[in-house]
């Protein structure tokens, strides 16, 4: 078997791994059911209520992408300000970094109490907890254009907004796919946090309930699903990113 | 008249308790010059690049190009650093194009253009060798290929000052002998004025026209000396008695200069 094959196969084989070591660990402790169930369980759980699961798991994957998406909008806008200007940087990333250190838990109840039950506070959620990362991140790939480079351009007379859109915007494009993959799972977190709270439909409402009614495997179908929506919102920026930024990926060493 | 004047100038970083760059620095360049700065590491020889450029402003003294005091980023100027910092998602020519798109004097006509660009930027390619490495990206060149590609960047708008901070200090012995003589290729066809800091002695005096020492910080001219060398120079002219001479006489200077 060679390296590309091997490197292939090795996730699935870590992750069967995993569930096996659990498998085994639960029937041969006799752990009970309602504490934690085997993964067999939750797979059967999961096939039971597959229907339940998949209406409850789009809603919350369309609740994710739109807060998502409003974090991309919004971590683009205030990363650009926050890595061209020095004084939007002294004015907002004191306030960003307290912001972003509050425990989003602690924000659902008060957007319940201005939004009331449903899927605003999810989106509001996901949108909250991921739009940092993006921030940063452009903030960063825009603030840290060579001094020299900067130097050469505005001997030249260039405006600022040029050295922007022709340099530091493309140069932070490789910072900004990253962050994708970063803020997409953080979303996740988000929506399904807030649907655990405050929800009324959703992956996390469809947990809240099961555990409330000791059907644990189903709680943890709930999360297996959860898991694979992640892995897979991942997997498809990684994608974008190699796409849209393979530049920044090439290796350095020369063909001449 | 002589191109760029300064007379007495005086460069103080971070406010008036801050570091003093340069102290009563009086230089002139005439039109056409090759001039080289040398001196020890730290003794504001870059400043006076920036100063010259309309980067920095100065302290005191005054500082002019065509006899009008410089006050902010001048028309005509193309600059070179050691790090060659072409844009991974450009290629070779659009890289060397780049002055042209963002410059004051041409970027409302380069759309229009962009032939004549492109073909002036493909001579200086020509030129410098690189004419069929147009289209490779950055990271396909060898670190010499693209401080070749930034000098072509330096000099695309056709700048009648090319102010070049230790252009090739970066590369290997070879790739560095090998860029001077290009350079010196692309002065001889074109004439433009060059203002060259380097701590290479080398390199100063196979270049320059004249070669000014500045001393340590603060930086001023301590001393100034005509290289009258004939042209092209080449490898072999490195090893001639009277190339040889300069270098020693030079290197001689700066080393009062450190101790002083």
């Amino acid at each position: 078997m060679n390296t590309t094959t091997r490197l292939a196969l090795a996730p699935w084989i870590a992750t069967a791994a995993l569930l096996l070591l659990w498998e085994v660990g639960c029937r041969v402790f006799a752990v009970e059911e309602f504490l934690l169930p085997t993964p067999s369980a939750a797979l059967a759980a999961l096939a039971q209520y597959a229907e339940a699961i998949w209406h409850n798991a789009i809603f919350t994957l369309w609740v994710t992408l739109l807060g998502f998406a409003l974090a991309v909008v919004f971590g683009l806008v205030l990363g650009v300000a926050t890595g061209a200007s020095r004084l939007a940087y002294a004015a907002l990333y004191p306030m960003l970094i307290g912001f972003n250190s509050i425990p989003k838990v602690a924000i659902v109840p008060i957007l319940v109490i201005w939004f009331g039950i449903g899927a605003v506070p999810a989106v509001l959620t996901a949108f909250l907890i991921s739009f940092f990362p993006i921030v940063v991140n452009v903030a960063t790939g825009i603030a840290t254009l060579e001094p020299e480079l900067e130097d050469v351009l505005r001997s030249l007379g260039a405006r600022r907004s040029d050295i922007l859109l022709k340099v530091g915007l493309p140069r932070a494009m490789p910072y900004f796919f990253a962050s994708l993959k970063v803020a997409i799972t953080l979303a996740f977190v988000g929506s399904v946090i807030s649907e655990t709270i405050a929800g009324n439909r959703g992956i996390g409402y469809l947990m809240l309930q099961a555990s409330s009614s000791f059907r644990v495997p189903l709680v943890f179908a709930g999360l297996i699903v959860v898991a694979v929506m992640g892995i897979g919102m991942y997997a498809l920026f990684a994608w974008v990113e190699r796409r849209m930024t393979g530049w920044a990926f090439r290796g350095q060493t020369p063909i001449v | 008249m002589p191109l760029i004047e300064a007379e007495r100038v005086a460069l103080r970083y971070g406010g008036p308790a801050g570091t003093l760059a340069l102290e009563d620095f009086s230089l002139t360049v005439e039109p056409g010059e090759f001039t080289a700065l040398v001196g020890p590491s730290g003794c504001g020889k870059s400043s006076f690049l920036k100063i010259v450029a309309g980067l920095h402003p100065i302290s005191a003294g005054i500082a002019r190009l065509h006899g009008v005091p410089i006050d902010g980023p001048q028309h005509g100027i193309g600059m070179a650093f050691q790090n060659a910092t072409l844009l991974p998602w450009r290629t070779t020519l659009e890289n060397v194009l780049l002055p042209l798109e963002v410059s004051r004097d041409h970027r409302a006509t380069f759309r229009r253009k962009r032939r004549e660009h492109e073909a002036r930027a493909m001579a200086l390619l020509r030129t410098v060798g690189l004419a069929e490495f147009r289209d490779h990206a950055p990271y396909q060149l060898s670190g010499g290929m693209q401080q070749r590609a930034n000098l072509c960047r330096a000099l695309v708008h056709e700048p009648e000052i090319l102010l070049l901070d230790e252009p090739f200090a970066a590369l290997d012995a070879f790739t560095r002998e090998e860029l001077w003589g290009v350079l010196q290729d692309l002065w001889l066809e074109r004439r433009f004025t060059v203002v060259l800091v380097t701590h290479d002695l080398r390199e100063a005096v196979f270049l320059a026209d004249r070669i000014h020492v500045v001393s340590q910080r603060p930086g001023r001219i301590v001393k100034s000396r005509v290289v009258d060398l004939p042209r092209p120079r080449t490898l072999a002219t490195t090893f001639e008695p009277a190339f040889v001479d300069i270098v020693h006489e030079l290197r001689d200077e700066i080393s009062r200069v450190r101790r002083a």
